[in-house]
């Protein structure tokens, strides 16, 4: 980091001259009288030409950098230190856990003195943090890596894919990946196809509201994480996030089925076309589906490879359709999903395209955008004109999942695999994420 | 007498007021009562989060210890996912910026360049965020309390807190409604060196904010925080003193507070006490209690509870010590071990026997904890985690007691005592709100307001003294019922009489106030509408009075109603005209009496007292009378 980060201009160079740096006292001198405390950092989007500083009261404010404005140094920054309490001690008869961070707002807390969010928690400062993990399971805790989680690819899919099959290997009772949460949805589905039938839980968690915060979900989004790593009784890539605004009731999404709906709030992962597959309240863990892989099971299966030729496309009122041919020609794109209208339908105009892309090998899928409910394309012409085109209905998965379970369909078949292969397997169901019967749903 | 300026004392003063902006702080939702909205509850807990220097604040720690879920009721009239935490704040509401800007220059503060939104924590769940936005917008300037100047140090914008519905034991219930409400502070130097000084200052305050125009009133608007210490005492903050009246008697009983602590500080120093004889031995004496006749403690062992003592050496005959009403060390103690125990109450050897609690009983606790003559014993009745939690409250208070007196954060009390709240939070409390880009304040904006300043309130009570011709001491009492503003409102637009309306907002109001009608709730809207019809000749002047009774005695419904339900709508003119006539008819014979005016007056003042204005009558009257002679 910067000594001076986020200053520019006027400012900057007031402040290298005076030879300070962020975090020292300071003096600043003006027309307007004079002010001290300490300096702190810059956000880079704002006026260049100010300096914030810390007053004794605790106070930030910005001073103009004007003309005849003076900055002194009266003393050099005392080095901050992140002192969390030390953690509770391990109890040795209980569940191992390990705790996998990856970036994202829940392994994240605030730099006090910048006011900028920094990444990565260690294990022993999550425990410090949230010292009620050791009363579940005996937590160990690594970094992965530190990404924001729209800055996550097909490669990260792949090392937490070997993270989580090495530490099953290892004999943990469950493993707790902490995720940004914009794009869990998207590796939860990954981790749902590399890591089929688990024979312990993989909890993806995240949080809404930064972990420094008093109000922050991630305490008890973790707890919940790390208790149905150590207790379920499934072996199942879920996620752990809160069912509504109230912190009494976290929900235990299934991998696949699993999208977020909503941009800041705690509830904002919703299972669609399928009821969360357990709860856990203030009484512990509620499964609420009897349906899922068994922990301990034996047809685990790891396959952790994914092409990212895959594309997902929302269609709209008048999109051309060469926007596919033309995505093809550019991406060398092998697949697409196309998130179609209603009961799965784009533009008649399609058609002649999708038959020319489908005879060069090219796999085109159909979910709706509408987000709930099955595509169907049997109920109108122009739908059954699409499939005679080569269109797949895809059922009722999320466009998102299939849209991963293609990546991974194309990764696990290899460079000369034939369409119909990808399409045996997209019209399969593998891990949960299409079924049959339809069912009202439950929240609202 | 006490000597405020011997003693040293010093008083800063933080006065808060709403502001009366259309949107709260940090979102669009409206700053007051919507009706009818959707009320949705949701359950919340609160941790403690580090400070910036890697420290817990003692204040965030005293809350956490105590680790209450919470409950929050939301009204979708006015709360929206900002209030519930649910949705980052919005930018900053300009509109409260430019008032608070408006009052740092009438105050001769010196805005800020760029503003900055800082968090405050404060976990007691009176914010959803467990933090409060505030941020700086001006530093210095002074007010004017009598001849003295007293200098102001900061003056802050930050969002009210939620209101709280119910305590109970291990649950809070708040009311979102409130939350994000703008707020002002304004904190003084503390310079202020008696009582009645400390009014003064928070009246000038007072007068300066509400010359902006913007500023909410009525009950639960306003509210005061004193910073009060004398020389060898400490500094205490006091919160949420709603009257300025009560400062004075604050302001006072804090003093004596002090100087008692300060007393029994210097007598246990005298008998030899030492913090070091002081240790946390607890003892569980429920067996001397177990035939007991006291019916508290009989009631408590029923529920499982366990009785613990403490020993505290030479402390005995200091509990209950009492220069001034209300003022015990005893009491401090007791404050103590319910705030950090959760416990109902202590009892301490000084006030027993009693409750109940036998002189045998007295004894097996003192001879269970070895007590010598000079030592006293505290007793909680209570789960043993709760009785710990709360002895060893009681002792840490206890060792301060040696010391002399204690920084705290006190709670105001309605008869001016005060009670132990929390630790006093340090400066380590405040981290930067990140989601809300900081704000410039340029020169030219300022310039421009301050060609646009508001009169003060003195100089709007001399316009509106010369403008309507009313007494200066009616002008006051609207000035200082806060009605001047619907008085112009109503004279402009609906061009009744000024002194009815003056009158009506005065006395009418406090003597209705006085007798307990709740004319406090009444909506502005519905003076609008009183007037109107008044103007209209719905009803006469004097049925004002029983009009406002009524609507405050029947909430949501209209002036017309009460008209209606009073029988008081003035009779048509045709209506008025006949019976008079009829009236004069009658008295034929005194046509040309001169008494006559008078005497059918009275006549008609039976019938249409309230519903017809007297002049407005008697000139009818006359009228008519003057034609039936012309008739001859």
């Amino acid at each position: 980091m910067s000594q001076l980060q986020g200053y520019a201009g006027k400012a900057k160079q007031l402040l290298e001259k005076a030879g300070v740096k962020i975090g020292d006292e300071i003096k600043v001198v003006s027309g307007k009288g004079e002010i001290r405390g300490i300096l702190m950092a810059r956000y880079e989007l704002a006026d260049p030409d100010y300096i914030v500083i810390k007053l004794k009261n605790g106070y930030n404010v910005g001073i103009r950098v004007v003309d005849g404005v003076k900055v002194e140094k009266i003393a050099d920054a005392e080095a901050p230190a992140f002192r969390p309490p030390p953690p509770p001690a391990m109890k040795p008869d209980l569940p191992r856990v390990t705790i996998v961070s990856t970036g994202g707002t829940i392994a994240s807390r605030v730099d006090y003195r910048t006011g900028g969010v920094r990444a990565a928690l260690s294990a022993s400062d999550l425990l410090s943090m949230v010292p009620e993990l050791a009363d579940i399971a005996q937590i160990s805790a690594e970094i992965l890596f530190s990404v924001y989680s729209e800055n996550l690819t097909i490669s990260h899919w792949r090392a937490m894919a070997e993270k989580v099959n090495n530490l099953i290997r290892s004999g943990e009772d469950g493993v707790v990946i902490a995720h940004g949460t914009d794009t869990m949805g998207y590796t939860a589905a990954a981790l749902s196809f590399a890591l089929q039938n688990p024979p312990i839980p993989v909890v993806l968690v995240g949080a809404q509201r930064s972990s420094d915060r008093p109000s922050s979900d991630a305490a008890t989004n973790l707890i919940a994480a790390v208790d149905t790593a150590a207790n379920a009784p499934f072996g199942e890539v879920v996620v752990c996030m809160h069912k509504w605004h109230s912190d009494d009731t976290i929900a235990i999404h299934r991998g696949v089925r699993v999208v977020k709906l909503h941009t800041s709030s705690r509830d904002a992962f919703k299972s669609v076309n399928a009821e969360p597959l357990a709860f856990r309240t203030k009484a512990g863990l509620v499964l609420n589906d009897s349906r899922f892989n068994k922990r301990g099971g034996d047809n685990y299966q790891f396959s952790p490879t994914f092409d990212d030729r895959a594309m997902l496309v929302k269609f709209y009122p008048g999109m051309p359709p060469e926007t596919l041919q033309i995505l093809r020609e550019k991406l060398r794109i092998r697949g697409f999903i196309l998130e179609g209208t209603g009961l799965g339908h784009v533009s008649s105009s399609f058609i002649p395209v999708a038959r020319q892309l489908v005879e060069e090998g090219v796999f085109i899928g159909m979910t709706s955008q509408c987000k709930f409910g099955r595509v169907n394309m049997h109920v109108y012409d122009n739908g059954r004109d699409l499939m005679r085109a080569g269109i797949t209905p895809l059922d009722d998965m999320l466009a998102e999942t299939a849209l991963v379970k293609l990546m991974w369909s194309l990764g696990k078949l290899g460079e000369n695999a034939d369409r119909e292969a990808v399409e045996e397997i997209m019209t399969k169901n593998l891990v949960g994420e299409m079924n049959n019967r339809s069912l009202p749903t439950g929240w609202c | 007498m006490i000597d405020y300026k011997e003693v040293g004392l010093k008083v800063g003063l933080e006065v808060h007021r709403q502001l009366d902006t259309s949107k709260k702080l940090f979102c669009d939702c409206p700053t007051e009562a919507v009706e009818g909205g959707r009320v949705i509850e949701f359950r919340r807990y609160l941790r403690e989060a580090q400070s910036e220097l890697g420290r817990v604040d003692p204040a965030a720690l005293f809350e956490a210890k105590k680790r209450k879920e919470i409950i929050y009721q939301a009204n979708t009239g006015n709360v929206c996912l900002v209030e519930m935490d649910e949705e980052p704040p919005h930018p900053i509401n300009r509109e409260a910026v430019e008032v608070a800007l408006i009052a740092s220059l009438l105050m001769g503060a010196t805005p800020v360049d760029e503003v900055h939104v800082m968090r405050k924590i404060v976990i007691d769940g009176s914010n959803t965020t467990g933090f409060q936005r505030t941020c700086i917008i001006a530093v210095g300037g002074s007010v004017r309390a009598g001849e003295k100047e007293i200098p102001i140090q900061t003056i802050t914008l930050e969002e009210d807190a939620a209101r709280i519905v119910e305590a109970r034991r291990r649950e809070a219930v708040y009311d979102l409604s409130r939350l994000g409400v703008p707020l002002i502070e304004i904190s003084t130097a503390p310079v202020i060196q008696s009582p009645e000084e400390a009014v003064k200052a928070a009246k000038a305050i007072g007068d300066i904010l509400r010359a902006t125009g913007k500023v909410k009133r009525g009950l639960g608007t306003v509210r005061q925080d004193l910073n009060i210490s004398i020389s060898g005492g400490a500094l205490m903050e006091i919160k949420g003193v709603q009257e300025l009246d009560l400062i004075a008697k604050v302001v006072e009983n804090e003093v004596k507070r002090q100087l008692h602590l300060l007393e029994i500080a210097e007598e246990l120093r005298r008998r030899g006490v030492r913090e070091s004889d002081l240790a946390f031995n607890p003892v569980d004496v429920t067996e001397v209690f177990r035939n007991t006749s006291s019916k508290v403690v009989k009631r408590k062992l029923a529920e499982s509870a366990h009785v613990f003592a403490l020993r505290l050496p030479g402390f005995a005959g200091f509990l209950s010590l009492e220069k001034w009403p209300g003022i015990r060390l005893g009491a401090e103690l007791a404050a103590h071990a319910k705030a950090w125990g959760d416990v109902e109450g202590i009892f301490h050897t000084d006030e027993l026997p009693a409750y109940g609690i036998s002189p045998e009983e007295v004894e097996g606790v003192k001879k269970a904890l070895e007590c010598g003559g000079d030592d006293a014993a505290v007793l909680v009745v209570s789960d043993e985690h709760s009785a710990i939690e709360a002895l060893r409250a009681v002792l840490e208070r206890a060792k301060e007691a040696i010391r002399g007196v204690p920084e705290e954060t006190r709670a105001a009390r309605p008869d001016g005592t005060t009670t132990y709240m929390r630790p006093r939070p340090g400066a380590a409390r405040m981290y930067p709100e990140t989601d809300i880009p900081p704000m410039t304040i340029t020169q030219e904006y300022i310039e421009s307001l301050r060609r646009k300043l508001p009169p003060t309130l003195e100089e709007t009570a001399k316009r509106l003294q010369q403008k309507y011709n009313l007494s200066r001491q009616l002008i006051q009492q609207l000035i200082d019922q806060e009605v001047n503003d619907i008085f112009e409102h109503i004279v402009e637009k609906y061009g009744v009489q000024p002194s009815v309306v003056a009158a009506t907002l005065t006395e009418t109001l406090t003597s209705l106030r006085r007798e307990g009608v709740a004319v406090d709730e009444l909506p502005t809207s519905l003076f609008d509408e009183l007037f109107q019809l008044l103007k209209e000749g719905v009803f006469a002047k004097e049925a004002i009075r029983d009009i406002l009774a009524w609507v405050a005695a029947n909430r949501g419904k209209s002036v017309v109603d009460a008209v209606n339900a009073l029988n008081v709508r003035a009779p048509s003119r045709e209506e008025l005209e006949k019976t008079i006539d009829e009236l004069i008819a009658k008295n034929q014979d005194m046509l040309n009496d001169k008494k006559i005016v008078s005497r059918l007056m009275g006549d008609l003042m039976k019938v249409y007292r309230g519903r017809v204005d007297g002049a407005v009558l008697n000139k009818l009257l006359m009228e008519r009378i003057e034609a039936a002679r012309a008739r001859g």
